[in-house]
């Protein structure tokens, strides 16, 4: 396809185009006036009326093509008038305009510089968290002054929806954890003979870690998430805003009952996990290694003690504590764009998993130091 | 080539009892600017919606450029849709681009364009409805209601398309950036050659922008030039423009006491 038909005269270029300058060929266009010969002496002369068509990004192309010749000073005529198209380019970018289309470039990478911002960073977020802890305590002392303002029927919703709705899936993990575990001890104690072990490994599994630990990090991606999300959309949409304006304190509103909520809700998902837990334990010794269930339960009423049951209820609300406050928190952190939201929920996952382990990890340290 | 650019004929649009169209007919003229008027709930947005292709109508047709968008197959209906541009009530802007990624979207997916070209063609169509050039790299919520509405435009513009359609495009600005917008667009249709179809409850813009007005009264449409359908018998259509906000655009002019301002 030919756009520009060249012929030169007596030092002079006459430019005709043809085809249809649109947007559509913009590419080939310019490839095309790359192409041209540099024009003498004499100047350029364009004549666009054989164009089929000739929109505003063909009058673009051709205006920047045309600032080198016009730089240096040669002189470019036009068959007929000025093209619509090309004086309106003209007009909006105008000749002064032009300096300011540089943009002012981005910092060149520099490792100290990445440094310090990345901590400075950190800290502020890290501050942010404190002051938004701090700020759910407070208002927490404020809100037990009477019921209404705990806002029972926002936490009856909130058990319901982290609670209640989670308990097949929490109940599934469970038990699929528990066949791993039995499973898995089985098939090391049975070389040595110590078959009836395998019940103190799943009791004692189930009940102190991983039946609280589990259902903890099935929450976190299940509620934390949701939190952040809800959060973080009411705080695109302005409504944390308009909740603020209308004398409503939205951390009450908002995040305290999703704290609480949850805090209710964690500790009765652990306890169906750890019958469950149990109740599969049980049924892989019968199936796998032929014990029956009064011996297990015997096995099992011997090798736990009594605090081995509330050392692992008791993880559940402060592991609800923290899932509840970084899904709040990156929640309401969300600003402008819908990338924040997923970004900030992403976070607010990733975040709360990590506590819980933290937490649990401490909290194993303690128990042993208090041997419990 | 043709002249009618949009033919909208006999379209009927339902949703479950609740008829909004019945039969509705629209012409709109190469070169035309064309307010269309309604009052809250008689359907405005659905029609345009039924016009843009995202709605399928329960009966009738829709041409743009003397093609039926209602019968087109999934690509034959991407390629019309590259023929239009559209801005939406709230701008509807991508959060996650900046302004300059929003212009380029479109020719990012319609057209295969070098770097230089599209970077050149998006600063062309910002400085064009009036943006600075450093307004290319903020992101839309670092952006004033008067500037999302004109990075709107921009993007709307991107394709060089030849019609225009446009949801409200002065609500929610103030009165000066509002007809500072008008005359934007009163601009474009000029130098461009548009041909503009917009949505509108602003009295204001429909007497600086539209030539010619449709009304959605009784799931039908009323269409004449702007000067005649003042004096439509309608009773909607009266209390529209010769109502207390109208007054003031109510032939003859009165002589004294009606302050021009808004």
């Amino acid at each position: 396809m030919t756009w520009i038909v060249a012929t030169a005269s007596a030092e002079r270029l006459n430019l005709q185009l043809q085809g249809r300058w649109v947007v559509a060929h913009a590419g080939d266009i310019r490839a095309a006036l790359a192409a041209l010969p540099e024009p003498g002496t004499g100047g350029l002369h364009i004549d666009v009326s054989h164009a089929a068509a000739f929109d505003l990004a063909g009058a673009w192309l051709l205006d920047d093509w045309l600032r080198s010749p016009i730089q240096a000073a040669l002189p470019v005529s036009f068959e007929g008038e000025l093209p619509d198209g090309l004086r309106l380019v003209r007009d909006t970018l105008g000749a002064g305009n032009r300096a300011d289309q540089e943009q002012d470039k981005e910092h060149p990478f520099n490792p100290v510089r990445l440094l310090g911002e990345t901590t400075i960073e950190r800290v502020d977020d890290l501050r942010a968290g404190v002051r938004f802890v701090g700020r759910v305590a407070v208002t927490f002392a404020r809100a037990c002054v009477s019921l209404r303002r705990l806002r029972p029927i926002s936490i009856v919703r909130h058990v319901w929806d982290t609670g209640f709705t989670a308990v097949p899936i929490v109940a599934l993990v469970a038990f699929l954890i528990s066949i791993i575990i039995a499973y898995l001890s089985a098939t090391q104690l049975r070389a040595f003979g110590a078959d009836i072990f395998v019940v103190d490994l799943v009791t004692v599994g189930v009940l102190r870690e991983l039946g609280v630990l589990l259902t903890a990090i099935m929450i976190a991606g299940r509620s934390g998430s949701a939190f952040a999300a809800e959060i973080g959309s009411m705080k695109l949409n302005e409504e944390i805003d308009a909740l603020d304006a209308s004398g409503v304190d939205s951390t009450e509103v908002l995040i305290l009952p999703r704290i609480i909520g949850l805090t209710i809700a964690l500790p009765l998902l652990t306890f169906i996990a750890d019958i469950v837990g149990l109740a599969g334990g049980a049924l892989l010794c019968q199936q796998l290694l032929d014990m029956p269930l009064q011996q297990f339960i015997n096995r099992a009423s011997s090798a736990i003690a009594p605090t081995t049951f509330w050392v692992g209820i008791w993880k559940a609300p402060v592991f609800a504590v923290l899932i509840a406050l970084s899904g709040c928190y990156r929640g309401l952190q969300v600003r402008g764009s819908s990338r924040e939201l997923g970004r900030l929920t992403t976070m607010a996952v990733v975040q709360s998993i990590f506590l819980v382990l933290l937490a649990d990890a401490l909290f194993a340290v303690l128990f042993m130091e208090i041997d419990v | 080539m043709d002249s009618v650019m949009v033919n909208v004929q006999g379209i009927v649009n339902r949703f479950g009892s609740q008829l909004v169209h019945d039969g509705l007919d629209m012409q709109v003229q190469r070169g035309d600017v064309f307010g269309i008027v309604g009052g809250s709930g008689s359907g405005k947005s659905v029609l345009l919606r039924t016009i843009l292709g995202l709605r399928r109508p329960q009966a009738g047709a829709v041409q743009l450029s003397g093609q039926d968008i209602t019968t087109l197959n999934p690509v034959a209906l991407r390629a019309a849709k590259a023929g239009y541009g559209v801005t939406f009530q709230h701008g509807a802007l991508f959060s996650a681009l900046t302004v300059r990624e929003n212009i380029q979207l479109p020719m990012l997916e319609h057209l295969r364009l070098p770097l230089d070209v599209l970077d050149g063609l998006a600063m062309l169509k910002l400085r064009l409805v009036g943006l600075p050039a450093n307004a290319a790299d903020k992101y839309p919520s670092q952006l004033s209601g008067g500037m999302i509405k004109r990075a709107a435009l921009a993007r709307a513009l991107a394709l060089d398309p030849p019609l225009l359609f446009l949801d409200e495009p002065t609500s929610g600005l103030d009165p000066i950036s509002a007809a500072a917008f008008d005359d934007l667009i009163a601009y474009l249709q000029h130098e461009l050659a548009l041909t503009v179809v917009m949505i509108t409850h602003d009295l204001d813009s429909i007497f600086r922008t539209c030539n010619r007005v449709g009304v959605i009264v009784d799931r039908h449409m009323v269409v004449d030039d702007l000067a005649r359908i003042v004096d439509h018998p309608h009773p909607w259509i009266q209390s529209y423009f010769h109502g207390v906000r109208g007054r003031r655009y109510a032939p003859p002019a009165p002589s004294t006491g009606v302050p021009h301002g808004t």
